[in-house]
C-alpha cells in the first residue's frame, strides 16, 4: 500500500481528517524548506504538499503568485526542489506530494522527472493544468514510477467530468472548494457538499478539499463529510507574517487551526 | 491543417487549463460548432463586419516600396482601415456574438497594444456589455492613448503588476478572472493562443482577412501572390490570411519580433529563438528556460511582446508549410518610417516587422511576383513609441 493509501486508510479507521499543509519550495528560503515539511508534519498536518514555483500559475491567487515569485528569485528549480524533498523525506514519514505546473515537468523529461521524485521520497504529484484528457502521457510515467497522480473536481464540472477526474486518479480526489483560484476564504461554498457527494458516487478514493481552507470551523464542517483537506495559502500568509521565523508561524498555525491529538 | 480531435494541430494545441473551466471551454466549443452552422449568426457577423467594422478592406499596391525594392510588386492588405485600428475587431465582433448567443453577459479580455482591448471595449459599447481588459502596467505606460479609449468606451482597464507587467501577465490575471466568474463571464482571447476551440475560433473569425485577399488579388491582378507575409506574436492576423492559401502554390512567411536581436536574449521570437511547452491552456512553442520557466520577452511592439505562439503556427512550422524568421526592433522602426514617408500609410510597429521583412524579400523575386502584406493595423497608437525611439 502507498504512503498516500495507508495515511487515509488509517486516519479513516480513526475518523480523523487528513490534513494537507502546502508549502511552496523555496518559500520563505530554500533551506528552511525541509525543516518547515518536518515542522508541519510535527504539528498535525497528515501529509505535506510541496509546490515547486512555476513562473504563471494560473490557477493561484496572490499568496501563491508572491511566493512562487519570491521562491525563483531565490534559485528554486525542479532540481533543487527534488533535493529539499529528499531531506524533507529523511525527517519525515508523512506522504510528501509535489505540486507544480505541467511546463516545468515537460521541461524536466515526463519520466525523469516522475522517476527523481520518486526517488526523493515524493509519493504523488498534483498538476492543477493537466486535465485527465491530457494525461496519458503522465499517468504512464507516474504509474511506472509508482508515484501517485491526483485530479481535480470543481463547483463547475459536468457529471462526465467528475467522472474522468475519478478513472483517471490515484492517490485521492481533489476537490476544489470554490469558483476561483486558490487564496484563503472566510466561508465555504454551499456547492461544496452536494459536489462531495457526486464525487463519492463516482469513487472510493479519498475526496481532499482545498481552496480556500483556512479556519477552525471549515475543518469541522467537512469533518464526516470529506476525507481530508488542504491549507495552502492561509499557511503562507501566516509564514509571510514574520518570514524570519516561519518554523514558529507554521507551528502556530497548524497547531491552532486543530489542536494536537 | 486541419484540426483534429481536442483542437490537436500535429502534437500542437489541446486544453491544458483547470478543471474549474473545463465546463466553459466544453460550452464555448459547442456554441461556437453550432454557430457556424446557423444561417442567422453568419448573417449577423457578416452585416456587422460589413457596416460596423468596415469590411471588405481594400488590397494596395504600394508603388513606391515596390519601385524602391526593386523587385516584385509589393500589396498591402489594409486591416489598418477596419473600425478600430486594426484586424482585432473580426475577432472581437465574433466572439462577442457569440457570447451574447451563450448568455453570458459579461466580457474580459487581456491586451498588450491594447489594440485587441479596444476592439472588445468597441463591441460590447455597442451591445451593452460590461467589460474589464486586463493590461500590463509597462503596457497600460508605452499604450497610454488605447487605455484612454477603452475608458471612453466604457470598459474597465484593470492594470496587472504581476510578472513582466505586460501581455503574458495580463493573460494570465484574465484567466483567473475567468475561472473566478466562469459562469457569466465570457473571455475573448486576442489571438490565436489559448484551449481549444480558441485558435479555431479566433483563425475562423480571422480567416474573412484571406478569403477576401485572396480573391481581391486574383480580381486587380489576375493571379496569387507568390508570397504572403504577416507579422506573429500570438498569430491571430497571420493566421487569418495564410488560412485561405493553404492550398494554393503560395509561400507564407510569418515575421517574430527579434527585439534587440536574437543573441540578446530580449526578444519575443517563440518558434525562430524557443521549444515546445504548455503555456495559457495549449503546447506550442514557446521562450522558457531550461527550467521550464516561462521567459520576459521584449519587442517594441506591444503586440508581438508574447511568450508563446499559437499552435497551428507551430505546427504549420513543423510541416513546412510556413516559414517563421525574425526582424528586430530596429528594422522595424526602419519600415515604419519608410512605409510612412514613401505610401503615406503609418503602420503600426507590428505590421512593420512584416514589411521590414517584405521589402527586401521582393528584392530577391521577379518583377512578375506579387508580395502581399498583412498590414494588420496603423501606427497611431506608436507614434509616441517612434518619436521616443528616434530622440534616443
Amino acid at each position: 500500500m502507498s504512503r498516500i493509501a495507508a495515511t487515509f486508510a488509517r486516519l479513516a479507521a480513526q475518523r480523523r481528517l487528513a490534513l494537507i499543509a502546502y508549502l511552496t519550495v523555496g518559500y520563505p528560503r530554500l533551506d528552511v524548506t525541509p525543516s518547515l515539511v518536518q515542522t508541519a508534519a510535527d504539528s498535525g498536518a497528515d501529509a505535506i504538499e510541496l509546490g515547486i514555483p512555476f513562473s504563471d500559475p494560473l490557477a493561484d491567487g496572490p499568496t501563491i503568485q508572491a511566493a512562487s515569485q519570491q521562491a525563483l528569485k531565490g534559485g528554486t528549480t525542479v532540481a533543487r526542489a527534488l533535493e529539499a524533498a529528499t531531506a524533507a523525506r529523511k525527517r519525515t514519514d508523512a506522504p510528501i506530494l509535489f505540486m507544480t505546473y505541467l511546463n516545468p515537468i515537460l521541461a524536466f523529461g515526463l519520466q525523469r522527472f516522475c522517476r527523481a521524485a520518486s526517488e526523493a521520497g515524493v509519493d504523488g504529484l498534483i498538476v492543477p493544468d493537466l486535465p485527465p484528457a491530457e494525461s496519458a502521457d503522465l499517468r504512464q510515467a507516474a504509474v511506472a514510477s509508482q508515484l501517485d497522480l491526483v485530479f481535480f473536481v470543481a463547483p463547475t464540472s459536468s457529471e462526465a467530468s467528475v467522472a474522468a477526474a475519478c478513472g483517471a486518479a490515484t492517490g485521492f480526489i481533489y476537490c476544489i472548494a470554490v469558483t476561483g483560484v486558490t487564496g484563503a476564504r472566510a466561508e465555504l461554498d454551499p456547492g461544496l457538499l452536494p459536489l462531495i457527494e457526486l464525487v463519492r458516487r463516482h469513487t472510493n478514493l479519498p475526496i481532499v478539499v482545498g481552496f480556500g481552507i483556512s479556519r477552525p470551523e471549515h475543518l469541522e464542517a467537512l469533518t464526516g463529510k470529506a476525507d481530508g483537506v488542504i491549507v495552502a495559502s492561509a499557511l503562507l500568509d501566516a509564514i509571510a507574517q514574520s518570514p524570519e521565523d516561519p518554523t514558529a508561524r507554521v507551528r502556530e498555525f497548524l497547531t491552532g487551526l486543530r489542536p494536537l491529538a | 491543417m486541419k484540426e483534429t480531435m481536442q483542437g490537436r494541430y500535429g502534437k500542437y494545441g489541446g486544453q491544458y487549463i483547470p478543471e474549474t473551466l473545463m465546463a466553459a471551454v466544453d460550452e464555448l466549443a459547442a456554441a461556437f460548432e453550432a454557430a457556424l452552422k446557423d444561417d442567422g449568426f453568419r448573417h449577423e457577423f457578416e452585416y456587422l463586419s460589413r457596416t460596423f467594422s468596415g469590411r471588405p478592406t481594400p488590397v494596395y499596391r504600394a508603388d513606391r516600396l515596390t519601385e524602391q525594392a526593386g523587385g516584385a510588386e509589393i500589396w498591402f492588405k489594409r486591416e489598418d482601415l477596419c473600425h478600430t485600428g486594426a484586424h482585432k475587431i473580426n475577432n472581437a465582433l465574433g466572439q462577442v456574438l457569440l457570447a451574447r448567443r451563450m448568455g453570458k453577459r459579461r466580457i474580459i479580455a487581456e491586451t498588450g497594444a491594447g489594440q485587441h482591448g479596444v476592439a472588445v471595449a468597441t463591441v460590447c459599447a455597442k451591445f451593452g456589455l460590461p467589460c474589464e481588459v486586463y493590461m500590463g502596467v509597462d503596457d497600460m505606460a508605452r499604450q497610454a492613448t488605447n487605455v484612454y479609449k477603452m475608458r471612453l468606451l466604457g470598459a474597465t482597464v484593470t492594470p496587472v503588476e504581476s510578472g513582466s507587467k505586460t501581455l503574458k501577465d495580463a493573460t494570465n490575471e484574465a484567466i483567473r478572472d475567468w475561472v473566478t466568474n466562469v459562469r457569466t463571464t465570457h473571455y475573448v482571447i486576442g489571438s490565436a493562443v489559448g484551449p481549444h476551440p480558441y485558435p479555431l475560433m479566433v483563425r475562423e473569425f480571422q480567416s474573412v482577412i484571406g478569403r477576401e485577399a485572396r480573391a481581391q488579388m486574383l480580381t486587380e491582378t489576375g493571379r496569387l501572390p507568390a508570397v504572403v507575409v504577416a507579422c506573429v506574436g500570438g498569430g491571430s492576423n497571420a493566421i487569418g490570411i495564410f488560412a485561405p492559401f493553404y492550398d494554393d502554390p503560395v509561400r507564407l512567411v510569418g515575421v517574430e519580433a527579434a527585439g534587440r536581436g536574437l543573441d540578446s536574449g530580449a526578444h519575443a521570437a517563440s518558434i525562430v529563438g524557443g521549444r515546445p511547452g504548455v503555456l495559457h491552456g495549449s503546447f506550442s512553442y514557446l521562450l522558457q528556460d531550461d527550467d521550464g520557466q516561462v521567459m520576459a520577452t521584449h519587442s517594441i511592439s506591444a503586440g508581438l511582446d508574447y511568450p508563446g505562439v499559437g499552435p497551428e503556427h507551430a505546427f504549420l512550422h513543423d510541416q513546412h508549410r510556413a516559414e517563421y524568421v525574425s526582424v528586430t526592433d530596429e528594422q522595424a522602426l526602419a519600415a515604419f518610417h519608410q512605409t510612412s514617408r514613401l505610401e503615406g500609410i503609418i503602420p503600426a510597429l507590428e505590421s512593420s516587422h512584416a514589411i521590414a521583412y517584405a521589402v527586401p524579400l521582393a528584392a530577391e523575386l521577379a518583377a512578375s511576383d506579387l508580395v502581399l502584406v498583412n498590414l494588420s493595423g496603423r501606427g497611431d497608437k506608436d507614434v509616441d513609441i517612434v518619436r521616443g525611439a528616434s530622440d534616443g
